[in-house]
């Protein structure tokens, strides 16, 4: 908990792109405690509003459910990792690892193409 | 080579029963004439997510095919000849499957791996019953 009060305090107080080095420094040690897992893997990133941070550890849907076959068939499972315009949410957001990201926009892409998911904005 | 493929095809959502039957007894007939197996599902009429022509639903038919690659260009032919089919997607799905199965079979030694312990203990129950007995007392240490 002291690390998240303490983390924007630092994060406003050194200004500019020489942050950046800085804090990551200061902070890996200080990250023992392992918080729990990201639940899902929807959208929606860890950034809430304004300059909030948080850090929090980020894991593979896919590999913690231990789903391996990521099919075009699965509108739901697929739905979770499509933005509300329609495109695919980026890794970075949804902590999917690259193996399965790959699988996914594959499948992802099938399902466009056979009118289970929109191309573009929200399935009428 | 017989592979595995997955074919899905949408027809129009007004389309009778009784010819949907008859489109897809044609299609299977074209596969095991080819010396390939099929196997149909049909899900029924399904909104699309998008609108494909004047249509916003339709009925999605799933053939699962084992067969050359030859059944799946004439079936795909035939699709794109049948008035009724407004769209179709086919997947190769052998690799897929084969390394689903890898997977599987490693997840299954391991669980065998884990349960045998667990059966022995099970066996030995005064074995067991001891260590329950020991663990309590062992614990504030």
């Amino acid at each position: 908990m002291a690390e998240e009060t303490k983390a924007p305090t630092a994060h406003a107080g050194s200004s500019g792109g020489e942050s950046r080095p800085e804090r990551s420094g200061g902070d890996r040690p200080e990250r023992s405690g392992p918080r729990g897992p990201r639940p899902g893997g929807g959208p929606g990133g860890p950034r809430e509003g304004g300059r909030k941070y948080f850090r929090r550890k980020k894991v593979c849907k896919f590999c913690v459910e231990k789903i391996e076959a990521v099919n075009y068939k699965d509108v739901r499972l697929l739905a979770q990792f499509v933005a509300e315009s329609g495109k695919i949410t980026p890794r970075r957001l949804t902590g999917v690892c690259m193996p399965h990201q790959r699988r996914l926009s594959r499948a992802i892409k099938q399902a466009r193409n056979i009118a289970l998911l929109p191309f573009a904005g929200r399935a009428q | 080579m017989n592979r595995n493929y997955e074919l899905m095809f949408i027809v129009r959502p007004d389309m009778v029963d009784e010819d949907l039957n008859k489109l897809i007894s044609t299609l299977e007939s074209s596969v095991t004439s080819a010396g390939g197996t099929t196997k149909t599902e049909v899900w029924g009429k399904r909104r699309l997510a998008y609108r494909v022509g004047r249509f916003n639903d339709g009925i999605f038919v799933l053939m699962l095919i084992d067969g050359v690659g030859a059944v799946v260009h004439e079936l795909e032919r035939r699709l794109r000849v049948t008035e009724p089919v407004i769209k179709f997607l086919t997947v190769r799905t052998d690799e897929e499957l084969k390394r689903l199965d890898k997977i599987k079979k490693i997840r299954d030694s391991k669980k065998k791996a884990s349960a045998t312990p667990a059966a022995t203990a099970a066996s030995a129950t005064p074995a067991t019953a001891e260590a329950g007995t020991e663990t309590p007392a062992s614990a504030p240490v």
